[in-house]
Order: C-alpha cells, then structure tokens, then sequence
C-alpha cells in the first residue's frame, strides 16, 4: 500500500466482513510526531486462537484462497515507522485494531487522501455499517458521523449521486484542514 | 460540517430519482474490484472518478458498487459494467483516466471500449 488512507480502507473491510453495524476510526497525531490510528468495530469479533495468528500472511478467513495479506502488510509499514499494530478482539463483542507510526521515520507512509477513503467506504457501503471518524493533530480536530447524515435522509442509500457529492464535499471540508 | 438543511433539499430530490428510476428500467450498475489487491493497485481513485463523472453527467440510473477479489490480482483495478440487455463487460489495469471513455462510449451510448476490455489485455 502507497499510504496509510489505502490501508485504513482495506482494514475497514475486515469489520464490514464481520457484520459490525457501527465503525469507529480515531486518528490522530500528536505534537511530537507520533501517529496513533484506532479502528473500532462491533462485529462478531474473533476467538483467542484466530487473533493469535491474524497478523500472519497465511491467515484468513476467505475460501478462495490461503493467504490474506491486509494486516500483515499493516504491520510491517508500522514497524517501518518505529511502530506497531496491537489488536483485541472479543467474540459477539467487536475488535479493535490500534496503529501507532512515527511520522517523523523516514520510513513513515504518507497519511494519503483520507477524505477519499471515508468517502470511498460510505459509497461502497450505502446503506450499512455507519462510519464515525475522529480526527486530532496539531492543526486541529474533526468529527464526521454518518448517523447524523442519516437521520436526515432517513433510509435513502449514500450512494446516490447527489448524496455522494455532499459527502464528497463535507469530508474535504471537515477532514483535510487538520490532515493536510 | 456543511450544511445538513442542504442535504435536507438533496433528499427530497433524490426521492424524485429513484420514483423515476422505477419507472424506466434502464439501471445500469458499474462494479469495482476493492479487496487489498485492488486497493494497492489504484481501485479508489478509479472508483472516485466513476463517482465523479456520473454526477456530472447526472446519470441518475447508474448505481458504483463494489466486489472483493476475483483471483486475477495481476489485472486489477478491474471494473465491470453490466448494462441492460448486455453482457457483463469486464476492464482492467484501470486508470482514473480511462473513466470518462468508459461512461461516455460504454455506460452512455452502450459501445464497450474493446481496447480496456479483459478481451484485449489477455
């Protein structure tokens, strides 16, 4: 992955897989350098011996094939950037995976087009799970809540062309002023 | 946050469209490959830019979604197109670039671009 936006939206995807219906993501960066990103879900979570060996290449969940390479990949950027990738899990309860990177490494990802990926989850994902986003750095802090969108549109999908345009619009707006 | 009495006004109109959708069945739907393959390979801008030219030409019949891995990693992004009537055309290695051909020529006037197509990479 070229950044870390492009892995938040390949993890996300493990929650949506586990059937949460609400999605959680803190990001935030402190000032000096240090980059912590959580993804919180409420899905089906995972038994002790499945998380054990979730952060190997050869562990997944899919049939089709025996590697699974998201987290893995997660991992070896993290410890690129002096970091690490802790996760916990408990079953019919949620998982929550927790990043930390030093954006001053060298070897640090770039943050990459945050926006485009929240944007990116809600349009592939229109009528469920529900995303909140959490952002904090030094530039400032952010908040973007899909609840809040819905209860406006009530049950229309977010997919729609016009909805997807506001949303494209309100997460550039809310979003890359504290991440840019 | 921009203005929710903003998306109060979208609602209404995008309760207009889909009445209207109902009525012509002439959905289209343009389905992007987003599992880690994918993703690394550039599938999101792609995705943003479908997204982005069927606002702007508001085609309001055509539906982005997304599918997981389909084995062909080497060929990703890969976008299909399924119009009504039509077989399902398959794309690869897809560029943001390439969108605005592919809605034009394809999603519009129903003509697949043959040089983007599975058919012609492999």
């Amino acid at each position: 992955m070229r950044d870390l936006s492009l892995h938040l939206l390949d993890l996300t995807q493990n929650s949506i897989s586990a059937g949460a219906s609400l999605i959680v993501i803190r990001l935030s960066i402190d000032e000096s350098g240090w980059l912590t990103m959580v993804l919180e879900d409420n899905g089906k979570g995972m038994d002790p011996e499945l998380l054990s060996r979730v952060t190997s290449p050869f562990a997944t969940t899919r049939t089709t094939r025996k590697v699974g390479l998201g987290i893995p990949m997660m991992l070896e950027n993290a410890r690129l950037a002096e970091g690490d990738l802790v996760i916990t899990s408990k079953v019919g309860v949620g998982t929550a995976l927790t990043v930390t990177m030093n954006t001053k490494c060298i070897d640090c990802l770039p943050l990459g087009d945050l926006s485009g990926t929240l944007l990116s989850l809600m349009i592939t994902n229109p009528l469920a799970p529900d995303f909140r986003f959490e952002g904090k750095s030094p530039r400032g802090e952010c908040t973007f809540d899909t609840r809040e969108v819905r209860a406006v549109l009530g049950g229309l999908p977010l997919n729609e062309p016009e909805i997807a345009a506001w949303l494209r619009d309100a997460l550039k707006e809310e979003i890359d002023p504290v991440f840019t | 946050m921009k203005s929710l009495a903003e998306l109060e006004a979208i609602r209404a109109k995008t309760l207009e469209n889909i009445a209207m959708r109902k009525e012509n069945a002439d959905a289209a739907r343009v389905v992007v490959g987003m599992a880690t393959c994918g993703i690394a390979a550039g599938a999101r801008p792609v995705m943003l830019a479908f997204m982005d030219e069927i606002a702007k030409r508001s085609l309001e019949h055509v539906t982005v979604s997304q599918t997981g891995c389909v084995g062909m990693c080497r060929l990703e992004p890969m976008v299909d197109v399924y119009l009504p009537g039509q077989e399902k055309v398959t794309y690869v290695k897809v560029t943001p670039e390439m969108v605005g051909r592919i809605v034009a020529e394809h999603v519009v006037n129903g003509h697949p671009v043959e040089e983007y197509t599975i058919g012609a990479a492999e």
